[in-house]
C-alpha cells in the first residue's frame, strides 16, 4: 500500500521533470556581475541557498531553470544594493527556513545551537575528568 | 542455471552463518579447555561461508557480464549496449547487487579472521565468530527475503532498461566496493569488541588483534571517501567536492569513528589504557556504517547521491540496526561497568594527547550526526529546515582546530608523562609557522576566515608531521612510525587543498561564440568549435576548447553535454586540465538564441591536493599495517625459535652426555 | 554510579533515533515546499500579457470584488494539461481565475489554450519566475486563493484533481 502510494507520488513528481521549457535563461542566471566584489558576495550567498526543485543542491550547483531564476534574483538584488542577509530574509519570508542552508536560531532550530554548546561542555568535562585529576593540570598540551 | 547456483550458494551460506552462530556460542559457553564438540565447527563454517558468498557474487557478476536478461535485476539495471566495464560495475550499481557485495565482503572478512587468527583465546574468538555469524545472518535474511538479486523474470526481457548515466563512470568501479569493504571491515572490529566484552578479555592482546582490522577498514574508508569526493567533483559538473549532503555525511561518520577507534586501540595495545572507550568506539564505528546504509537506502533524507531508494527495505535495515546496535549498546551498558579501568597517565603525555584527539573526533562526529539527522526530527513535526555548509563548517571547526593543534605536537610526547619544556622548541616552531602564514596570506588580500585558518594550520601541520623523525636515524625508524608521519602529513596536504580551493578559486561564466575567447585565472580559453559526437549508448555535443597559459602551447579540452537514451537522461561531462598547482575545470552549457554557447570555467588552485592528501593518509595506513604485521611476524618467529631452543635444551639435558 | 548511568546514554540516544526513524518511515515523504506567504498581502507586481488574446496581470487586478484563484502554470507543464478540465469546472461555477505563465512563449500559450480550453480572465507572463518567487511558489502548477483585499489565503500545490474542486470552492467561500 505504502509502496503503491510512493510509486504514484514518484510518477507525479517525475512528470514536471520530463517537461522542460525552451525559454532562454534569465539574464543573470548564467552571467556574472561585472564587479568582482559584488559577484563574490552573490556567489557566497548562492552557495547557501537551496534549490527547491532539486535533491539537496544549492542554487549555485544546479541546472534547474528555477535555480537559474533564483540566481538571477540574487544577482540583480545584490546589484541593486541589497545585502546578502536581506536577500536571504526575503527568500525565507517566502519559502520558510527550508530555502536557506544556514539555519537561524529560532523556536524550531535552537537545539542545533544548544547541543553543540552542550557537546563543548561535555567534552571539556570528560577531558578534565580524564586528564585533570592527575597532577600536571588540564589542557597542558593545548599548544 | 547461473542464477540458481548463486541463489543456492546464498541459502547455504546463510545456513552456515547460523551454524557459525551456534558453534561460536557453544565455544563461549564451553569455557576454556573444556571445548564443546560443537565449537569445532565455528572456524570451518566461517571459511566455507566466505567461499559460498564469493561464489554467489561471482555468479551475479557473470550474469551482468553476459547481460542475462532473464534475471530481473539485470533487466532493470543493465543494457546490452552498455560498455563492458559498466556492465561489470553495474553489478553493484543497484540495491540488491550492492547488498550482495556487502554480505560477500562480510563473509570474506569473517572467513579470513577464522582462518588466520591464532592469538585470541578460543572463547573470545568463538564469541567473535558468533557475533559475526549473527550479523551475517541478518543480512542474508535481508537479501533472501526482500532483495533477492537472482530473481528470474517469467519471460526474459527483450532489452534491459539501463543504468543511471551518472553511475556509468569508472568511479563506480572503485568507490562503492572500497567504501563497502571499509564499512564491513568495521563489522570485524565490532564483532571483536563484542567478543572481548562478552568474555571479559579487553586488553592489549585483544587490541593487537583488532588493530589491523581497524587500520584496514580505515584505509579503505579513506580511499572510498577520497574517490567518492573526486567522482562527485567531476561528474556533477559544478566543481564542488563536498557539500555536507546526507549521503556524504553517511560515509564521513564511520570514518570519524574509525579514526578515533584507530587511535584509542593503539593506546590500548601499547599502554593498556582506554579499555571501555575502545569498546564503545568499536560499537560506534559499525553503528555509523549501518546508519549510513540505512540513510542511503531508506530515502528518509533527501540527497543528491541517493540511488535505489525504497522505504520498505529501509524498514528492514532499521530492524537490523535496532537488533545489532541496540543489542550491542545494551550489552555495553550491562557489561562495560565490569571492565576495569586501564592504566593511568598524566595529562601531558602521548595518551593525554590521544584522549584529546578522541574526544574532539567524537565531538565532530556528534555535530555531523546532529546536523544530518536534525531535518528528520523537524519533519516529524511538519517543519522543514535545511542544514548545510554554513552550519557544518564552523561547527565542526570549533572542534577540528584544537584537535589539529594537538595533533601537531601529540606524537612528540612521551607515553605516560612528559615535561612541557621538552617540546618547547617544536611548539614555538609550529605556532610561528601558523601565525606567519596567516599573516603573510592576509597581507596579499582579504580571504574568508576559515580557509585562511586552514592555510596556516596546513603549513604548521605539514612541518610538524615530520618532527617526530628529528634526531632519529631514519633507517631505524619503524615502518609503522613512517605510516603515522605520512598520514599526518596527508592531513596537512588535504587541508591545504581544501583551504586553497576555498580561498583562491576563480570562476568564470560566459556566453561565447565559436572563435571567441574568455580568460580565467591566467588561462585564455578559446572556443574553437562545437561538434556533435556519439558514444555507445549516448549522443553529445562536444566543445573543443583551446586553453593557453601565458605564451605556452594550447591544450585542447573537450567538455560534453551528453544525452543518454536508456534511461533517458542528460549529464554534463566536465573536462579537466590538471597542472601541478591546480585544475582548470570546464563545462559546456546550452546554446543561446544568438548562437553563443554557455561556458562555465573554474581555475581551482591546488584543489588536487585534497585527494592527494586523502591518498597519502591511506598510504600511511597501509604502512602502519605493514609495520605492525612485520613486527608481529618477527615476534611469532622469535617465540617459535625460543620454544624450539628450549625444547632442544630440555632434550639435551635429558639425554646422556655423549662421550668425546 | 554516575559512570554506570553514563553507560546507558548511548542506548538511550540510539533508541530515540530508532523510534524517530521508524516513525518517519511510515510517513509519506513530503516533497512539496509550502509558501510562507499564506496570510500575507500579495507583493506588488505588473506583468505583461502572456499572449495577445488576454490582458496582462498586475496586483491591482486582484484587489476588490470577490476572491479569485491565481493559477501558476505553463504550456510546457504536463500536469497543467491534467488540471485544465477542473479549471473549466471552477470557471463554470462562477470563479474568476487569473493565470501567470511561467517561462513561456506567447505562441505556446495560445496553442495550449486553443487545445485545452481557456478558463482565464487575465494571464501575465513571468519569463524569469519573478512573481512566482515573490509569492513563494516552487513549481507548476500551483493555485492560490486570493481574497478581495489582495491577501493570499490558501495554496494548492500540484494539479487540481476532481476531488480538489469542492475544496477550492470552500476555500474561496472562506476567503469572502
Amino acid at each position: 500500500m505504502i509502496r503503491a502510494l510512493l510509486v504514484l507520488l514518484a510518477a507525479l513528481i517525475a512528470l514536471p521533470a520530463l517537461a522542460q521549457d525552451t525559454m532562454p535563461p534569465a539574464p543573470y542566471a548564467y552571467t556574472q556581475l561585472e564587479d568582482p566584489a559584488l559577484e563574490a558576495r552573490a556567489a557566497a550567498l548562492m552557495h547557501t541557498l537551496r534549490c527547491l526543485k532539486c535533491q539537496s543542491q544549492s542554487i549555485a550547483d544546479s541546472d534547474a531553470p528555477m535555480a537559474g531564476d533564483m540566481r538571477h534574483q540574487v544577482r540583480s538584488r545584490i546589484l541593486a544594493g541589497e545585502s546578502p542577509e536581506e536577500i536571504r530574509a526575503w527568500l525565507i519570508a517566502r519559502y520558510g527556513d527550508y530555502v536557506s542552508y544556514e539555519p537561524r536560531v529560532s523556536t524550531t532550530t535552537w537545539p542545533l545551537f544548544v547541543i553543540p554548546a552542550l557537546v563543548i561542555l561535555i567534552a571539556a568535562g570528560v577531558l578534565l575528568r580524564r586528564l585533570g585529576r592527575r597532577r600536571g593540570g588540564a589542557g597542558g598540551e593545548e599548544a | 542455471m547461473i542464477a540458481e547456483i548463486g541463489l543456492a550458494a546464498l541459502w547455504l551460506a546463510a545456513a552456515l552463518a547460523a551454524l557459525q552462530l551456534v558453534a561460536g556460542a557453544a565455544a563461549l559457553r564451553g569455557g576454556e579447555g573444556a571445548a564443546s564438540p560443537l565449537a569445532l565447527y565455528a572456524r570451518p563454517a566461517a571459511v566455507v561461508q566466505a567461499l559460498l558468498a564469493s561464489l554467489a557474487f561471482a555468479m551475479l557478476l557473470y550474469a551482468f557480464a553476459v547481460t542475462d536478461l532473464s534475471i530481473k535485476l539485470v533487466a532493470t539495471n543493465s543494457h546490452s549496449m552498455k560498455p563492458f566495464i559498466y556492465k561489470l560495475t553495474g553489478t553493484w550499481g543497484n540495491h540488491e547487487g550492492s547488498m550482495l557485495l556487502w554480505v560477500t565482503v562480510l563473509a570474506v572478512s569473517g572467513g579470513l579472521l577464522a582462518a588466520f587468527e591464532r592469538r585470541l583465546p578460543e572463547r573470545t574468538l568463538g564469541a567473535t565468530l558468533a557475533v559475526q555469524g549473527f550479523v551475517a545472518l541478518g543480512f542474508y535474511a535481508f537479501l533472501l527475503l526482500s532483495s533477492n538479486p537472482f530473481e528470474r523474470l517469467p519471460v526474459p526481457a527483450a532489452e534491459g532498461s539501463g543504468l543511471n548515466p551518472l553511475l556509468q563512470d569508472i568511479g563506480l568501479a572503485f568507490h562503492p566496493p572500497t567504501l563497502y569493504a571499509g564499512y564491513v571491515g568495521l563489522s570485524v572490529a565490532f564483532s571483536l569488541a563484542m567478543g572481548a566484552l562478552l568474555t571479559r578479555a579487553v586488553g592489549p592482546a585483544f587490541a593487537r588483534v583488532m588493530r589491523p582490522w581497524v587500520l584496514g577498514a580505515w584505509v579503505l574508508l579513506t580511499l572510498g571517501i577520497t574517490a567518492g569526493s573526486y567522482w562527485a567533483y567531476y561528474e556533477l559538473g559544478w566543481g564542488g567536492w563536498w557539500f555536507w549532503d546526507p549521503v556524504e555525511n553517511a560515509s564521513l561518520m564511520p570514518w570519524l569513528a574509525a579514526t578515533a577507534l584507530l587511535h584509542s586501540v593503539s593506546v590500548l595495545a601499547a599502554r593498556d589504557a582506554l579499555r571501555t572507550w575502545t569498546i564503545m568506539l568499536g560499537v560506534l564505528a559499525f553503528s555509523m556504517s549501518m546508519l549510513g546504509t540505512f540513510l542511503v537506502r531508506s530515502g528518509v533524507l533527501t540527497s543528491v547521491h541517493a540511488f535505489a531508494v525504497d522505504p520498505e527495505r529501509g524498514a528492514f535495515i532499521l530492524g537490523l540496526l535496532a537488533l545489532y546496535i541496540g543489542g550491542a549498546f545494551a550489552i555495553f551498558a550491562l557489561r562495560a561497568g565490569a571492565v576495569a579501568e586501564g592504566k593511568r597517565f598524566a595529562a601531558l603525555s602521548r595518551e593525554g594527547a590521544l584522549v584529546f584527539n578522541n574526544v574532539m573526533l567524537s565531538a565532530i562526529l556528534g555535530i555531523v550526526l546532529l546536523g544530518t539527522l536534525y531535518p528528520l526530527l523537524t519533519e516529524a513535526f511538519d517543519v522543514r529546515v535545511s542544514v548545510g555548509p554554513p552550519y557544518f563548517n564552523p561547527a565542526s571547526a570549533i572542534f577540528a582546530v584544537p584537535m589539529l593543534l594537538v595533533m601537531a605536537v601529540g606524537p612528540l610526547l612521551r607515553w605516560r608523562a612528559d615535561r612541557p619544556e621538552r617540546i618547547q622548541f617544536e611548539v614555538m616552531l609550529v605556532a610561528a609557522l601558523i601565525i606567519g602564514v596567516i599573516a603573510a596570506v592576509s597581507f596579499f588580500g582579504s580571504f574568508p576566515f576559515l580557509p585562511l585558518l586552514g592555510l596556516g594550520l596546513a603549513a604548521g601541520l605539514g612541518v610538524a608531521a615530520f618532527l617526530p623523525l628529528r634526531g632519529r636515524r631514519l633507517a631505524r625508524v619503524p615502518v609503522a612510525t613512517w605510516g603515522m608521519v605520512l598520514a599526518h602529513f596527508g592531513v596537512a596536504v588535504a587541508l591545504f587543498g581544501m583551504a586553497s580551493e576555498g580561498a583562491f578559486t576563480k570562476e568564470r561564466l560566459a556566453a561565447v561564440a565559436p572563435g571567441g575567447s574568455v580568460e580565467v585565472g591566467d588561462f585564455a580559453v578559446t572556443l574553437e568549435r562545437v561538434v556533435p559526437v556519439a558514444g555507445p549508448n549516448w549522443t553529445a555535443i562536444e566543445a573543443r576548447l583551446a586553453v593557453r597559459q601565458g605564451d605556452g602551447a594550447p591544450v585542447i579540452l573537450t567538455p560534453q553535454a551528453r544525452n543518454f537514451w536508456s534511461p533517458p537522461q542528460s549529464t554534463s561531462e566536465s573536462a579537466l586540465l590538471t597542472r601541478w598547482n591546480g585544475q582548470l575545470y570546464a563545462v559546456i552549457g546550452n546554446q543561446a538564441a544568438d548562437g553563443r554557447w554557455q561556458l562555465r570555467l573554474w581555475w581551482k588552485p591546488f584543489v588536487t591536493f585534497i585527494w592527494y592528501g586523502g591518498m597519502l593518509i591511506a598510504l600511511g595506513g597501509v604502512l602502519a599495517i605493514a609495520g605492525r604485521v612485520r613486527v608481529d611476524l618477527k615476534r611469532r618467529m622469535a617465540r617459535r625459535q625460543g620454544a624450539a631452543r628450549r625444547a632442544d635444551l630440555e632434550a639435551l639435558a635429558g639425554a646422556p652426555v655423549p662421550a668425546e | 554510579m554516575a559512570r554506570r548511568l553514563a553507560l546507558w546514554v548511548p542506548l538511550g540516544l540510539f533508541a530515540f533515533f530508532a523510534g524517530l526513524a521508524a516513525y518517519m518511515l511510515t510517513q509519506d515523504k513530503d516533497q512539496f515546499v509550502e509558501s510562507a506567504m499564506i496570510g500575507q498581502p500579495l507583493p506588488d507586481f505588473a506583468l505583461q500579457p502572456a499572449f495577445a488574446g488576454l490582458p496582462g496581470l498586475a496586483r491591482a487586478d486582484l484587489v476588490g470584488g470577490k476572491p479569485r484563484l491565481l493559477n501558476i502554470w505553463a504550456s510546457w507543464c504536463l500536469p497543467c494539461i491534467a488540471e485544465a478540465p477542473q479549471l473549466e469546472a471552477l470557471k463554470a461555477r462562477g470563479v474568476e481565475i487569473v493565470g501567470i505563465a511561467i517561462r513561456d512563449r506567447p505562441e505556446d500559450v495560445a496553442a495550449f489554450l486553443a487545445r485545452h480550453g481557456n478558463p482565464y480572465s487575465r494571464i501575465g507572463a513571468d519569463p524569469i519566475s519573478e512573481v512566482q518567487l515573490a509569492i513563494g511558489s516552487s513549481g507548476v502548477p500551483e493555485t492560490f486563493v486570493i481574497d478581495a483585499k489582495g491577501v493570499i489565503r490558501y495554496q494548492h500545490i500540484g494539479d487540481i484533481r476532481p476531488e480538489h474542486v469542492p475544496l477550492l470552492l470552500k476555500e474561496l467561500e472562506k476567503a469572502k
